[in-house]
């Protein structure tokens, strides 16, 4: 089965009987992120909540509103659904991120985290990976389906009425507006954002109590007396400008249709803004000196 | 190799000193009791053979600094920190399978072996169980790992005296190989007085007593004394006096059997008696004398 190791002290018979005596650290990755996902079930059920009521209002458009059975053109509903599930989705990657190493202080349970092999940099980047990479795809993947039963939907009330259902599917070139979708999420919502969650994630691991005021305190702080001393606001502007993501350098036609402005940031302008790798090497520093502080940290 | 070995172990908290200067040493397959009043540096002193606390002073456990290699210690080190720390939104089975996917000697099997003896249900949540019920749970987890120390702080605080006793029970059928080495503190130590092997006073930061289960039988010697030989009793220097009914009991070390049975009924101290003998005699300046 395994290789044969030389740094373990047990006898090589006894190493081949026994189970193997390291788990991969992909393994103990895995069951991590499972486990985070087993304790913070708002991450896909607040999506879906929002995803359903949704789509209930959109069927109860269909039904009562002939306006909106005529134009199954129009692409502004689709567009409302990915935000509004996008949007919810980063909500609650904030609050997670806020909460994901507090929580396990404040109920006691870091002493039995601490109690099993799992290093403090698995768990830290375990509970990153959450806002990184789960939440955003899980919201993809909501928002896709959303969008995909808002078509079925309006293609079944074009056929009831007798027009041709050709023409949506052919206009919306959905596969093409889910790929931008894509993009736009794992960019911006993913890489874009790390260091947003790595501060949060940080002052979870630090805060002794109330993190969420903590989170969002200094920034104010740091605004206000940067107003005051030095009358300018550069660090508001470098906040905004990590919430507004970065912008493309050639301006989209006016009255383009969202969709057209998220993909006109192309991945080489996207890729080669200085941004957004001071913003990952950011992020590393915020975990890594998560991770240590993690170390330190006993139950609240 | 020594299971855990301490070399003038210390811990301060700002300027409370916590653990002053410990030296400890204990050998495989052993069941060492850690008994203190509150606050005496136990719950420190445990945390930093756990890893879960920076110290001073030298350390080994099974070999390795707790404090650099703690994710490594783990594979062979167990522990119960106390009963209230099982995350109370997880699942019985989510745990087992959580526990099964991060540990290489967590053995599924023998957990499950355990929980069937229960009447813990595989669906419930933690929240959803009683305090014995998690204890119970915990110990399956921790029992089904082969690991060679188990550290159980204050394990059975807050348990009803049937699940504290089912608790030790089980612990020694079904967990103690020899091999193993065990940790306890408790406040209950009535109750661990036959399950141990090895026992360990400590106050103020310091352990102020040590000795093996053997010894202490050897050694110690309580006597009732019959009310018209207490002057005679009292020539023999005992280490403690206390009143139990009116009669006068007396704690003698290394003092002989036989010179003791005339004096009255003859036994073996409990520990919580030597206990309170122990600290009792010692005055707070003691330890600031011998710092």
């Amino acid at each position: 089965m395994n290789t044969p190791s030389n740094v373990m002290p047990e006898s090589p018979l006894e190493s081949q009987v026994a189970a193997p005596t390291v788990i991969p650290a992909t393994r103990r990755f895995y069951w991590s992120v499972r486990r985070e996902l087993w304790e913070y079930r708002s991450i896909y059920i607040a999506p879906l909540v929002v995803a359903a009521v949704f789509l209930l209002a959109f069927l109860i458009g269909l039904t009562f509103s002939p306006a909106h059975r005529h134009a199954p053109l129009d692409i502004i509903p689709y567009e409302l659904a990915a935000a509004l599930i996008m949007g919810t989705a980063f909500i609650v990657g904030i609050f997670y991120s806020v909460d994901a190493l507090y929580g396990e202080r404040r109920d006691r349970s870091i002493l039995f985290w601490k109690s099993l092999p799992v290093s403090d940099l698995i768990t830290v980047l375990s509970k990153f990976t959450i806002p990184l990479l789960i939440i955003p795809l899980l919201s993809f993947a909501i928002a896709v389906v959303t969008q995909f039963v808002m078509l079925l939907l309006s293609s079944a009330f074009l056929l009831g009425s007798g027009l041709s259902v050709g023409t949506p599917w052919a206009r919306m070139s959905f596969f093409h507006m889910s790929l931008i979708l894509l993009y736009h999420i794992l960019t911006v919502h993913g890489l874009w954002y790390a260091p947003l969650y790595g501060w949060l994630l940080l002052v979870s691991a630090w805060a002794p109590r109330a993190p969420f005021i903590w989170a969002f305190l200094p920034p104010f702080v740091i605004w206000g007396v940067e107003q005051i001393a030095f009358r300018t606001s550069h660090f508001l502007a470098m906040l905004l400008y990590r919430l507004t993501g970065p912008q493309p350098s050639t301006s989209t036609a006016p009255g383009g249709t969202m969709m057209d402005m998220l993909s006109a940031l192309t991945p080489a302008q996207f890729f080669s803004t200085p941004g957004l790798w001071i913003g990952l090497a950011i992020a590393a520093a915020f975990l890594a000196a998560a991770a240590r502080l993690r170390r330190y940290r006993e139950p609240i | 190799m020594a299971c855990i070995e301490a070399r003038g172990l210390r811990k301060n908290f700002g300027t409370t000193i916590a653990v002053d200067g410990i030296d400890l040493r204990v050998e495989e397959g052993r069941i060492l009791g850690l008994i203190g009043p509150n606050g005496a540096g136990k719950t420190t002193a445990l945390n930093a053979i756990l890893g879960l606390t920076p110290y001073e002073g030298e350390l080994r456990v099974l070999g390795r600094d707790p404090w650099t290699e703690r994710e490594k210690l783990m594979r062979d080190v167990s522990f119960i920190a106390d009963v209230a720390v099982l995350p109370r939104w997880i699942r019985v089975s989510q745990a087992l399978d959580y526990v099964a996917g991060v540990h290489p000697r967590f053995d599924r099997a023998k957990a499950e072996g355990f929980l069937a003896k229960t009447t813990i249900k595989r669906s419930s949540k933690v929240r959803e169980l009683s305090k014995g019920m998690v204890a119970q749970l915990h110990l399956a987890l921790v029992m089904a790992i082969d690991a060679k120390l188990l550290v159980l702080d204050e394990p059975t605080l807050g348990l009803d005296i049937l699940y504290r006793k089912q608790f030790y029970d089980s612990l020694l059928n079904d967990y103690f190989d020899r091999t193993r080495t065990i940790v306890v503190t408790t406040h209950q130590v009535e109750e661990l007085q036959d399950v141990l092997t090895d026992v360990m006073f400590i106050n103020r930061g310091r352990i102020v007593f040590a000795c093996s289960m053997e010894e202490f039988e050897s050694r110690y010697l309580e006597v009732m004394v019959n009310p018209e030989q207490v002057a005679a009793a009292r020539a023999l220097k005992p280490i403690h006096e206390r009143q139990v009914f009116g009669r006068s009991v007396l704690l003698f070390d290394r003092v002989d059997r036989q010179q003791l049975a005339a004096l009255g009924e003859v036994r073996t101290p409990s520990i919580a008696d030597l206990f309170v003998a122990v600290i009792g005699n010692q005055p707070g300046g003691v330890q600031g004398a011998a710092r």
